[in-house]
């Protein structure tokens, strides 16, 4: 239940920040949600990992979509991943979700610490 | 150690934040690119919605009505709003390449780049290129008229970027990490800079100095004639010119500094040209004047070209904008309109430099040390040290080379003397062509138009047509500028200018027609002295041929022309070649690439083999006469694709024909064989790995985006015929960049496309679709309403209003 409170919480704190700052505001909502809702071992990366990936996927694919993909193709190019949209998508919330994880990992571990 | 698991993790959320956040090399700052809030994500979208946008400054309400297309149509209460309308709507589409043409221009690339646009950059700065700018800055400064709508359209500019968030930016920002800096005046300066270098920027005085030493006189000015007798120029050979009152300097008696450099810089490409032309009312179809202009420029995206209707109550004018200019460029009104080809003429020419000592404070000049200026150009460089240039300048113009750039001598050093850097006012010829109503406005209007010189074709609802060469021409003395000459000998310098009337031009000529394709401006029989280094030889012969030929023009004739494939080189060449060979010595192989050049009709089609085999036969040929000029320790210029043919199939035994390298004596035959053999080759080659040599792919044209032909925001292989030197100038990455065909009816109907699109965000829809339809040869409709007036292919609109 913790779990899942955290993977919500993590995404909508992170869609909400980010309205208002760069994309670094991913990582401020993890260690924040982290330290309320602290989780222990890996699920304290895994989780907001995941709240963070699924945010970044869907927002992604819903401004990409809706322009029949056509920047998201070249940039799939640019970098290089062959054109394959998907995999652009998934490298995006891979790094959204790479961050917000780390950050995650550290505000459970701020709580754990402030508590000893 | 539960403290330093704690440390652990806050320096790998700080890795994690600095490692996303920072551009490495190439790879772009990977958390900010990609993040859907900030990143490329945002960058998705195709159309500018309907809104009501804030814009001070204005008067009155602008209404912008964007078709389908995407071309906005403007409609301003005054100029002064139409003008910071046009900044703000051109910032919309155009942001990231207006900015990027203006810091190229400037020398600046390194404060995006770093250390590996320095050369580029000391370049830019070394040949006056901000020096220029200043000096039109100045003449402009002068107008205060211009000067009020300059600044109205940096205005314009100015509150688009204020109210852009890092979201917003054009994607190359995000992709290079750097963010738009103010639109100045002096941008819009250096943007005419950046054209006037593009189109007269050239010269091969050093190439040429290096020639005459290696060559002698007599074999130079064989190789290098001043004209051609076959020439067609732009003003007809009718004219008579014996009315004219003129007076040219004489030749001074001394001799050339035969100076010699090893390499020199990079020079403009020389396929950028253009055609253009107009009939009259007894030669067209209808009655009407129609008129016609292709500008051959590099293909790039975003495209050079932006089109626009700009209209005012008082005047309403279309067609193609250059983003960071103002008004219309090439275009049409309810009256007129006017197109422009290059008018090459030599305007930039080398005086060699005797400092004083190495301190470069003076230079000699008519027996007596002059002071140089020291112009220290400050060079920012990213993630690394400003670097500090010092450029003297005399009064012939900045010296380019010296011992710290290109040239390895100390002591002495090149200056550039050059009519870019005279200070213009193009601005207000551009504008005052957008109002113009007559032949007098418009001659009125070229006036203030020194460089770089055009070819303005023109034509009016009252049945003229015309063409002006306009620009400022030194008037030089007989063989003045070809080769470098003594910066110190007053008789080397310019002595004068043409007077502005005395500019060739030609109005309502009996042939019913008038066109310009980069060709002679004029015949020997001119008084002054014309010479450039490569003047067209062959697109002006089969434009000339073709209205020549023809009672009657309709405009399905004239979109015939613009796309005409047709080879005149190869037709004067190819039969020469195809009888010389022995194919008893040709392989099966090399005998089947032969019969397809056999019997080819001359037409650079894209499903044809012909063209690739004589293009590639050409290709191999020319250097193989010219072996002469490759030379590791001179700069030289191979001698124009005219002089190539005469020397091969008038001169088949001149010593130039033989190959040094080889011991036996080569004729031309011999030539013919040997580069038959070797393209052959290279043919076969290609075919292994791409399949059928038809000219479209074997051509290969390519619409690159402006960093570096950056292939995932670019455009390959796209069929299209054509090359350089025909009508059709489409060679691999030149070509047309902006067709436009009107007819002077009431109301004008026009037509026009462009290798690109409306938007500069390779992430709309409206980036490149226009690509497809141009190298098919089809135009856009060009919806020209009167003032107000609601456009049948509206889209969407914007009102820009000074409130919020």
């Amino acid at each position: 239940m913790k779990t899942l409170f955290n993977l919500i919480l993590t995404a909508a704190l992170a869609w909400i920040i980010t309205l208002f700052t760069p994309w670094w505001g991913v990582m401020a909502a993890a260690l924040l949600v982290a330290v309320l809702v602290p989780l222990q071992g890996l699920k304290s990366f895994i989780i907001p990992f995941m709240g963070v990936f699924l945010l970044w996927a869907y927002q992604a694919y819903s401004l990409s979509s809706a322009n029949d993909f056509t920047m998201a193709e070249k940039i799939a190019t640019l970098l290089p991943l062959e054109g394959n949209t998907s995999l652009l998508i998934a490298v995006t919330a891979f790094i959204g979700g790479l961050a917000a994880g780390s950050s995650g990992m550290l505000g459970s571990q701020l709580r754990a610490r402030s508590k000893s | 150690m539960k403290f330093f698991k704690l440390l652990v993790l806050i320096a790998l959320n700080a890795g994690i934040f600095y490692g996303l956040n920072t551009k490495f090399g190439s790879i772009p700052p990977l958390g900010k690119f990609l993040a859907p809030s900030q990143g490329v994500w945002q960058n998705e979208s195709s159309e500018t919605a309907e809104a009501t946008l804030w814009l001070p400054g204005l008067s009155a309400p602008v209404t912008v009505q964007y078709d389908e297309n995407l071309i906005p149509h403007v409609f301003a209460e005054n100029k002064n709003d139409l003008y910071r309308a046009q900044g703000y709507i051109t910032a919309q589409h155009r942001l990231w390449q207006m900015e990027f043409q203006t810091m190229a221009s400037a020398g600046r690339l390194s404060e995006i780049f770093g250390e590996a646009a320095l050369n580029y950059d000391r370049g830019q700065r070394r040949k006056g290129m901000v020096f220029g700018a200043e000096k039109a800055l100045e003449t402009m400064a002068e107008d205060t008229e211009i000067m009020e709508y300059l600044q109205a359209y940096s205005e314009g500019i100015n509150a688009y970027i204020s109210e852009l968030n890092q979201a917003d930016l054009p994607v190359e920002y995000k992709m290079l990490d750097y963010a738009p800096e103010p639109w100045t005046i002096k941008k819009t300066a250096l943007l005419l800079m950046y054209m006037t270098d593009m189109l007269a920027g050239g010269d091969s005085d050093f190439e040429y100095t290096n020639a005459l030493s290696l060559f002698g006189k007599e074999r130079f000015n064989f190789l290098f004639p001043d004209y051609f007798d076959k020439i067609d120029p732009v003003i007809p050979k009718e004219r008579d010119w014996s009315e004219w009152q003129v007076s040219i300097p004489d030749t001074p008696a001394d001799s050339l500094a035969l100076d010699q450099l090893a390499e020199t810089m990079e020079k403009p490409h020389p396929d950028n040209g253009s055609n253009n032309w107009a009939v009259g009312p007894e030669k067209s179809y209808s009655g009407n004047p129609i008129l016609a202009n292709d500008p051959h420029l590099g293909l790039n995206l975003p495209s050079i070209w932006y089109v626009m209707q700009l209209a005012t109550p008082e005047q309403n004018t279309f067609g193609a904008t250059l983003p960071g200019a103002l008004g219309i460029v090439i275009g049409f009104n309810d009256n007129i309109a006017w197109g422009v080809t290059n008018a090459t003429r030599d305007v930039k020419d080398w005086y060699k430099i005797t400092f004083k000592d190495d301190s470069k404070q003076e230079y000699l000049y008519d027996n007596t040390w002059k002071p140089t200026t020291l112009k220290v150009e400050e060079i920012r460089v990213r993630d690394g040290e400003t670097y500090l240039d010092s450029v003297y300048y005399t009064h012939h113009g900045p010296v380019t080379y010296d011992e710290t750039f290109i040239s390895k001598r100390g002591g002495e050093g090149y200056a550039m003397k050059w009519t870019g850097h005279l200070g213009g006012n193009n601005q207000r010829t551009l504008l005052e062509l957008n109002a113009a109503k007559d032949y007098e406005e418009y001659k009125a209007a070229l006036t203030h138009f020194l460089a770089p010189a055009q070819n303005f074709v023109f034509a009016s609802d009252q049945g003229d047509i015309a063409l002006w060469i306009q620009g400022k021409f030194p008037n030089k003395w007989e063989g003045q500028g070809k080769f470098v000459m003594d910066g110190s000998n007053p008789e080397h310098e310019w002595q004068g200018f043409i007077p502005q009337e005395h500019n060739a031009h030609i109005k309502n000529p009996e042939r019913g027609f008038v066109s310009s394709a980069n060709q002679h401006p004029v015949d020997e029989n001119y008084p002054y002295y014309v010479f450039n280094d490569g003047y067209d030889t062959y697109r002006s012969r089969v434009i000339n041929e073709f209205f020549r030929n023809k009672e009657k023009v309709s405009i399905e004739d004239f979109q015939a022309l613009h796309n005409n494939n047709y080879n005149l080189m190869a037709a004067e060449l190819l039969p020469v070649m195809l009888d010389s060979m022995d194919t008893s010595t040709l392989t099966p192989e090399e005998m089947a690439i032969f019969e397809n050049v056999k019997n080819w009709d001359f037409y650079n089609d894209i499903d044809d083999a012909g063209p690739s085999v004589f293009e590639t036969w050409f290709d191999t040929l020319k250097p193989m006469l010219w072996d002469e000029f490759s030379n590791k320790d001179l700069a030289l210029d191979r001698p124009f694709n005219f002089q190539t043919v005469r020397m091969l199939t008038e001169h088949p035994d001149d010593p130039f024909i033989d190959i040094e390298a080889t011991p036996e004596k080569e004729d031309a035959n011999d030539l013919f064989l040997a580069s038959f053999k070797k393209a052959a080759a290279q043919i076969q080659e290609w075919s292994k790995e791409h399949g059928e040599y038809h000219w479209g792919p074997y051509k290969a044209t390519y619409v690159g985006h402006l960093l570096q032909d950056l292939p995932a925001f670019s455009r390959f292989n796209l069929p299209i015929g054509g090359n350089s030197g025909i009508v059709n100038a489409t060679s691999e990455d030149h070509g047309p960049s902006w067709r436009m065909i009107v007819e002077l009816s009431d109301p004008p109907k026009a037509m026009g496309i462009y290798p690109g699109g409306q938007s500069g965000n390779p992430g709309s829809k409206h980036y490149d679709d226009f690509i497809d339809r141009w190298a098919a040869g089809e135009y856009l409709e060009l919806e020209f309403v009167p003032y107000g007036e609601e456009l049948t292919s509206k889209v969407s609109t914007q009102v820009l209003k000074n409130e919020e």
